[in-house]
């Protein structure tokens, strides 16, 4: 049943992801690129990862993407069908084919390495993996917590400067 | 169990198909009738009669649309991006459908010595009874929500017209604002029961006769995440997207046919949805008396819970004119959302001190 439906997505994943890189649009693109995320999400939860999965599509389908079409639909780039670019397919393919030969090799190489850590597969599912997350969080990581959250606001406060034109 | 398919007994898919189809069919229906509900309610608000032809006292009316909207013609205006422009209304409906998988609309019943606990995703574990569900079911209703704004956005500009455009951007501001503030709003909800799954949160409801119902421990969040919800789906005084009075009827102006009523139906499913979820993290949802004795009472109670706030939604229809858009933001940014943040800071404090 799971070999299935991962199958399944992973069909769906890759269509879309050629999809991103073929489109005309650059709307259908990012489209496509959400479809991409979507089934990103669903590995997260075949993976027991329920959590990261919500934030997957939360932040990366819903947040990220949005700014992202927004942007494409503002400056309103034409679709230019006509023309054609010969020039970057030469080094494009041979760029491509030794990157299919890196990942070849190290699927046929590589071997599946354990989980390690303190927390295993069957604690997560007993503990719950946002409660565990969120522990993590706010106590052995509390620090790096507080400065992204530092980082953040500054970048806010940054953004409010570059818009109001006069304080 | 009898057969067994890939390790599961036949039951199982046959109350899984049952309950997708039960849910389905009540949100088309109430869907349908919601508009005909909207249109008699205000009506008699008003006092006017509303639709009365069709049918008694109008009744057959919203058959009459659909059948309307299907036969109408199928228009793609010439200089639309025809693949959004057709894609469009399909994102808007089905996150407002799927969100219904993780809402428990009942408790456990038994049919035919199989229990069944009434709530889509979710399974119950035989040997210890307990049922288990999505543990992360309100983040997967945020992140549903969080996918709506595609359909809006994308119609708005694939229509190619400056009135879809305009409907779209603001759409798309408002449901971004909003959002922020609903989710905020329901973080005291999960600081109080400590669990993310939907349905252990209204299993905690349960206690003290309804007044363990977290609309009276977290009575501003829930205000809040009323209002923010109605601003998320575009309902009044929150229609500015729709506003026919500036821009005709925003971003769905170029649609036609069963794509204009895809829409509509995404609207009132929106509704149905948000209206859903208010019941079932405030209200205690399939909560009421007599649940235990009579299990097919939870499912009596839910959908009471849910028409009455439905209800109060076409009311504030009837009675409140339309935001102004900088109103709009003021109330989203300057007010509710330092509401919100205050709530879950006040929220904690208290907390501390009572454990």
């Amino acid at each position: 049943m799971e070999t299935l439906f991962f199958a399944i997505i992973t069909l769906v994943a890759i269509v879309s992801a050629i999809l991103v890189i073929s489109c005309k649009n650059p709307i259908n693109s990012a489209l496509s690129l959400v479809m991409t995320f979507f089934c990103l999400a669903t590995y997260y939860v075949m993976l027991d990862a329920p959590f990261m999965a919500a934030v997957q599509v939360m932040v990366y389908a819903g947040a990220i993407m949005v700014l992202i079409v927004f942007t494409i639909m503002l400056l309103n780039i034409r679709v230019d069908a006509t023309k054609k670019h010969t020039h970057k397919v030469v080094l494009g393919s041979i760029i491509g084919f030794f990157t299919l030969i890196n990942t070849v090799f190290l699927l046929l190489k590589g071997h599946v390495a354990v989980p390690t850590g303190p927390y295993s597969g069957e604690m997560i599912k007993q503990l719950g993996h946002t409660e565990l997350i969120g522990k993590e969080m706010f106590t052995n990581f509390l620090l790096p917590f507080e400065i992204t959250s530092i980082l953040l606001l500054v970048a806010i406060v940054g953004a409010v400067i570059l818009a109001k034109k006069k304080l | 169990m009898g057969i067994e398919i890939l390790g599961l007994p036949m039951m199982y898919y046959i109350a899984m198909v049952a309950k997708v189809l039960v849910a389905f069919i009540f949100v088309l229906l109430t869907v349908a009738y919601a508009t005909y509900a909207e249109r008699k309610i205000i009506g008699h608000m008003q006092v006017r009669l509303g639709p009365m032809r069709t049918g008694w006292h109008g009744l057959l009316q919203p058959i009459a649309d659909g059948v309307k909207l299907f036969f109408k013609e199928e228009i793609v205006p010439s200089q639309a991006s025809t693949f959004a422009f057709l894609i469009a209304p399909l994102i808007a409906l089905i996150p407002a459908f799927i969100t219904f998988a993780v809402i428990p609309f009942g408790g456990v019943i038994e049919v035919a010595g199989y229990k069944i606990p009434l709530q889509i995703a979710s399974y119950i574990d035989v040997a210890s009874g307990k049922v288990y569900d999505v543990n992360v079911g309100v983040l997967y209703i945020l992140a549903m929500s969080s996918l709506g704004v595609y359909g809006i956005v994308l119609a708005g500009w694939a229509s190619n017209s400056k009135y879809s455009l305009l409907g779209g951007l603001r759409a798309s501001a408002q449901m971004i604002s909003y959002e922020l503030s609903a989710g905020l709003a329901i973080v005291s909800v999960f600081m109080l029961s400590g669990t993310l799954s939907l349905n252990e949160i209204v299993t905690q409801q349960s206690a003290m006769g309804g007044f363990g119902w977290y609309v009276f421990k977290q009575p501003l969040a829930a205000f809040m995440f009323f209002i923010c919800s109605l601003a998320e789906i575009n309902r009044t005084p929150f229609d500015l997207p729709e506003a026919e009075t500036e821009l005709v009827s925003g971003f769905c102006t170029e649609y036609s046919s069963m794509k204009y009523a895809m829409f509509f139906m995404a609207e009132y499913a929106n509704m149905v949805t948000v209206c859903a979820l208010t019941a079932t993290l405030f209200l205690g949802g399939w909560n009421g008396p007599l649940t235990a004795e009579v299990p097919l009472l939870g499912p009596v109670y839910f959908v009471a819970k849910v028409y009455i706030l439905m209800f109060v939604c076409m009311w504030i229809r009837a009675t409140l004119p339309r935001y102004r858009y900088d109103q709009l933001m003021h109330l989203g940014w300057k007010v509710l959302l330092p509401l919100s943040l205050l709530n879950i800071v006040a929220t904690g404090i208290i907390g501390y001190f009572i454990n």
